[in-house]
């Protein structure tokens, strides 16, 4: 039988918030445990959450980008569960009133580009992160409250996804699409951004949903698909055999490629919710809404879509430059100096590209600014240098930090446009190689160009190739 | 009405201890708080919204700026247990 792969999304944005969401504790990553804590976030007895009004408007500055009715009207309440990553023994967040609801994200697939629902957009608090500890015959945690009260986003997609791929690239669309907006720094690595899958499989075309399997804590976007591909897999083969799947939350095993089941016990999926007593409602108002739309950046698609239209650039072009907003960034400032678009996509997405990965930084650290590269990239239109000099001269200033003026000039690397100096070597080329030269004179085109590599290597690069080739040309027939 | 296995799941999920006879007896008044409270579902409220807080504010908030933290020894002096700048609990998993 042929089945088909049903998949939901629930991914966690942590905001970018200088401070908690109820409290004036510093949200920062990395800070030594337990130094970032205050009553409030401490859950202790007589204190009150006070709403970080930022936090609601990075919520509505995503739920926007995410196409979704904003709750004119909405309230926290309070999920219960005991567990110790929360110190109140509850954790507010959004129950029936969800922040906002019904929207879409657009993600590419091989068959066009398809509308992936979602659900709802809600704000809630971040818990606190444990270290599980095994020391001997003895076994316990240790709890670090700094995390607890950071705000958080949950954004649920409707189960329209079919397969680990399209599952991927709608995690990493809204990934994208939250740096675009400035709301959240998205590190898979330090918890800033998660996601948790929820799977079943069904016979094909049927449109009755199979028992789910929840997966935890991958934490790369190839994690994800690897663990949905793998959990797919498994559920066939045990429908295949007759057996029934088991409703439960798995673990992603990274090294040994398998997802694992994570035993918890019934009860703890009944939260009870209730309203958080401690918190009044929170009434969005239109004109609120409207103020944050208009400020909302150029999202992903659309920059894309302006990058082909403006710039005449080719599709996947456009879709590389416009990965993140840093390096649209980049690419446009760039243009600003030296505007020729295709050039410098060129430059940025395989020179720049290849320095920036080798030596592990992003591009706003990159040593070499856009006005940098434009001034480079000017030296070799003006015939100054030549290109493969260029692309020496562009690594030496990323490695040094200096211009491109500077180092042709105290390297000599001044491209050599002379004829008669280019005509002496090209002269010793031919009298240093007989045996090239007859075998061009036979019809072996492609001795030519060894040829002209040799002018190049003695010349290291700096000859003009086309007028070596065309003096070659002139000097072999002269013979 | 409450039965005896839905005060023993309420008590797992407050993680509460029951003695047999206590069961019986939280049975016994959890039903008659409920029922008193059940005399209000004889109203009738088809056109009253809910109500999500009996006070009447909205919009209370702060703006999104730092303040003063505790110091971690004063954070960890009512710990009933820590190690190093951690609080340590037993085992979770």
């Amino acid at each position: 039988m042929k089945y088909e792969a049903v998949i939901g999304l629930e991914i966690h944005v942590e905001l970018k918030t200088e401070s908690k969401i109820f409290c004036s504790c510093r949200a920062a990553f990395g800070a030594e445990p337990n130094t970032h804590v205050c009553p409030v976030c401490l859950g202790l007895p007589g204190t009150l959450p006070v709403l970080n009004r930022r936090a609601v408007e990075y919520a509505i500055m995503a739920a926007l980008a995410l196409n979704c009715e904003i709750t004119p009207y909405c309230k926290f309440d309070r999920k219960n569960y005991f567990y110790p990553d929360l110190p109140k023994n509850y954790q507010i967040s959004q129950f029936d009133l969800p922040l906002a609801q019904n929207g879409y994200l657009e993600i590419d697939t091989p068959s066009g580009p398809k509308r992936v629902g979602i659900v709802r957009l809600h704000l809630e608090e971040d818990a606190g992160k444990l270290v599980h500890v095994q020391s001997g015959s003895s076994s316990y945690a240790l709890v670090d409250y700094n995390r607890a009260g950071v705000p958080l986003i949950e954004i649920v997609s409707a189960p329209d996804l079919r397969s680990p791929e399209e599952a991927r690239a709608y995690a990493e669309k809204l990934r994208q699409i939250m740096l675009y907006l400035g709301v959240s720094d998205c590190k898979m690595e330090e918890g800033s951004l998660r996601v948790d899958a929820n799977i079943s499989v069904r016979p094909a075309g049927s449109d009755v949903l199979g028992v789910k399997t929840e997966i935890k804590n991958v934490n790369s976007f190839r994690s994800l698909s690897r663990a949905l591909a793998y959990e797919i897999e498994r559920h066939v083969a045990c429908l295949e055999r007759g057996e029934k799947i088991v409703q439960e939350t798995r673990g992603w095993d990274e090294e040994r490629g398998v997802t694992f089941s994570m035993r918890s016990k019934e009860e703890a999926h009944d939260y009870r919710y209730f309203p958080e007593p401690d918190l009044p409602p929170l009434v969005i108002d239109a004109e609120w809404v409207e103020s944050l739309r208009k400020a909302l950046p150029e999202l992903p698609d659309a920059k894309r879509r302006r990058f082909i239209e403006e710039y005449g650039l080719p599709e996947n072009a456009a879709t590389v430059l416009t990965a993140t907003p840093e390096v649209a960034d980049y690419f446009e400032e760039t243009l600003k100096f030296y505007p020729q678009p295709r050039q410098v996509a060129n430059w940025v997405m395989v020179e720049l590209a290849r320095c920036l990965n080798a030596a592990g930084i992003s591009i706003t650290a990159s040593p070499v600014k856009p006005q940098a590269l434009a001034q480079l990239l000017k030296l070799m239109d003006a015939g100054i240098i030549s290109g493969k000099i260029a692309k020496d001269i562009f690594e030496e200033m990323f490695a040094t930090g200096k211009d491109a003026e500077s180092i042709v000039k105290e390297k000599g690397l001044t491209q050599i446009t002379d004829e008669e100096t280019i005509r002496q070597v090209v002269r010793e080329v031919i009298a240093a190689n007989p045996k090239v030269v007859a075998d061009y004179k036979g019809g072996k085109e492609k001795a030519l160009s060894f040829l002209v590599g040799q002018v190049m290597k003695a010349t290291r690069g700096r000859a003009n190739p086309g007028l070596v080739n065309q003096l070659l040309k002139e000097e072999l027939s002269r013979e | 009405m409450l039965s005896r296995s839905e005060v023993e799941h309420v008590a797992a999920l407050a993680r509460l201890e029951l003695s047999e006879e206590e069961k019986e007896l939280f049975a016994q008044q959890l039903r008659e708080i409920i029922e008193y409270v059940n005399i209000l579902q004889e109203l009738p409220t088809d056109d009253v919204p809910p109500l999500v807080h009996v006070v009447p504010l909205k919009n209370v908030w702060r703006e999104d700026e730092v303040e003063e933290h505790l110091e971690v020894e004063e954070v960890l002096s009512r710990a009933p247990d820590r190690e190093e700048r951690f609080f340590r609990v037993s085992r979770v998993v």
